[in-house]
């Protein structure tokens, strides 16, 4: 009898994640300071976790609507019209998801049909390409620069459209670069998406952390509501990660699609998580200010640090990561940052983890101590003595 | 501009380097803040949070409810100053509420800090009694928490 595959051609295909053996390296070494994190390093603020606490002590722990809780969507609904003046039904246009991990999955399957392309830039979030490829889509990279500080172009996505394209994915502010468009370029996008009738699913999940310039919100811009799936959550403005909780705004017709996956897949987010979210778009705002204002402090060390000692950094608008050039030295991402971890004990991400495009860059996070972030950057000035071009 | 005195308050370790660094304030209008700051008394002191449990070395603390009959034309003020200038009323507050001071007094003892309070305190003119509270335990002082264990850490690397 032939021997089958256990795992579909889909799944096989899809690369290993370039950080696995990092994960194993760190594990077996002591004293490491990281800046390979990928969240906050603020615990989620008090009265939120409360609130959680005491749904689940009032025994609120059965399913809630596949949609999620109604008072929760229009503290969403709210909080959207607040900020960027939309307006969305809580009752159609808005569904609770399972953090953003969720929505952009959902996303991704409520829309695309075998061979439906799909452009994003790169370097991006790891997830984008495989939540497209599972999906049954194709993935189409648009290359973004430090030339541009990694800010994606119009004209660069344009140029990738054909008959097939279905969606543009941006995640902005980005997950690696730290990037964030301003809104002349977003207007160009859209403009580009209207004119070829696109769908653009716009992960804004670091949308609160931007420093020094304001966020625009895709859907927010003129004509884009009726063709931009929002994707949002409260894992980073509201050190959330772990409650796994997020929301996706869109056209109603989308909404019921992605409900529709959702409310067999997943039934419902976390009912506890919801009921400490509702408590977090009530009243999470100041403390949140506070965050963004402590690693705007951070932010500035770490990006002088860098330039300081040789690794070329352009200035990070948004999220919590620098994305510094290793082109000083000789090394390619990845060596540079096997080597770093364990010559210097500090670790952080490959750019080349994030795409292509990431190659000869490094992704360095400061949600961390202004003290680790100082005894990194000490430590990553020696290294880059060492191994300098 | 307060963000200077704001950094300096939680690590007066912190350089004007690093602080202009922080702030985006030019180095050398941070310098100028700085020693603006320690002449006007704006920054009354630069000092260390010691935990002196960790050291073993032995300090009593108490608060101290005074009541106080207030003086005509200086109200608590030249009570309240009688009191502060004894080096061992560490920390003076006038207070709304069942009483009006509240007084933190140290010492190596509780015998010296009760023999303090009854001989040097509560004869004092204008003290009407005295409330003292020996503090037996602290759990968490000017924003630091003393004991208490480590939090969950999180995922050294993540995507």
């Amino acid at each position: 009898m032939e021997k089958r595959d256990l795992i579909s051609k889909r799944v096989r295909d899809i690369p290993p994640s370039g950080i696995r053996k990092f994960f194993d390296l760190l594990a077996s070494m002591e004293g490491v300071i990281s800046l390979g994190v990928g969240e906050p390093d603020f615990v989620t603020p008090w009265h939120i976790r409360e609130a959680g606490i005491y749904s689940v002590e009032k025994g609120y722990t059965s399913y809630t609507s596949n949609y999620g809780l109604l008072e929760l969507r229009e503290g969403i609904a709210r909080y959207l019209k607040a900020r960027y003046g939309l307006d969305y039904d809580p009752g159609s246009e808005l569904l609770i998801t399972v953090g953003v991990s969720e929505g952009l999955d959902l996303a991704a399957r409520a829309i695309l049909d075998p061979g439906d392309e799909v452009i994003t830039p790169d370097p991006g979030y790891v997830s984008y390409m495989p939540c497209t490829v599972l999906a049954g889509g194709v993935f189409v990279p648009v290359p973004t620069t430090i030339e541009n500080d990694f800010q994606v172009k119009a004209q660069d996505i344009e140029k990738r459209i054909n008959p097939r394209t279905k969606a543009i994915l941006l995640g902005y502010p980005n997950n690696p670069t730290g990037a964030v468009v301003d809104r002349k370029e977003l207007l160009k996008v859209a403009q580009v998406a209207e004119r070829h009738n696109l769908i653009v699913i716009s992960d804004e999940v670091y949308e609160r952390l931007v420093y020094g310039v304001q966020h625009t919100c895709f859907a927010s811009l003129p004509g884009m509501k009726e063709r931009t799936i929002l994707l949002n959550g409260f894992s980073k403005a509201y050190a959330m990660t772990g409650w796994r909780i997020g929301y996706a705004a869109a056209p109603e017709e989308i909404i019921e699609a992605m409900m529709k996956i959702h409310q067999y897949t997943m039934m419902c987010a976390p009912t506890m998580a919801q009921m400490a979210a509702i408590e977090a778009v009530k009243s999470g705002d100041e403390q949140v200010e506070e965050m963004v204002a402590d690693y705007d402090k951070r932010r500035r060390i770490m990006v002088k640090g860098l330039n300081d000692i040789g690794l070329t950094c352009f200035e990070p608008r948004g999220a919590f990561y620098a994305f510094p050039s290793i082109k000083s030295t000789r090394l390619s991402s990845d060596e540079f940052a096997e080597r770093l971890l364990i010559e210097e004990k500090v670790a952080v991400v490959p750019g080349s983890t994030f795409g292509q495009y990431g190659e000869g860059y490094i992704r360095c996070c400061y949600a961390t101590s202004l003290t680790e972030i100082e005894e990194a950057l000490k430590r990553m000035g020696r290294f880059v003595k060492r191994h300098r071009a | 501009m307060n963000e200077i005195f704001r950094i300096l308050e939680q690590d007066a370790r912190k350089t004007p380097k690093q602080i202009a660094t922080m702030t985006g304030i030019p180095l050398a209008q941070v310098e100028e803040i700085i020693k603006k700051g320690e002449a006007d008394r704006t920054i009354l002191k630069y000092k260390t949070m010691v935990n002196w449990d960790r050291l073993g070395e032995e300090q009593v603390w108490a608060l101290v409810e005074i009541r106080v009959v207030p003086q005509r034309d200086v109200g608590f003020d030249a009570i309240a100053e009688r009191i502060y200038r004894f080096p061992e009323a560490r920390t003076v507050y006038l207070v709304s509420g069942t009483y009006d001071l509240a007084v933190f007094v140290v010492g190596k003892t509780m015998q010296e800090v009760a023999g303090f309070v009854s001989q040097k305190l509560a004869p004092l003119e204008g003290v009407q009694g005295t409330v003292t509270h020996f503090l037996l335990k602290r759990y968490k002082e000017d924003g630091e928490i003393l004991e208490g264990e480590e939090g969950p850490k999180r995922m050294p690397i993540m995507p």
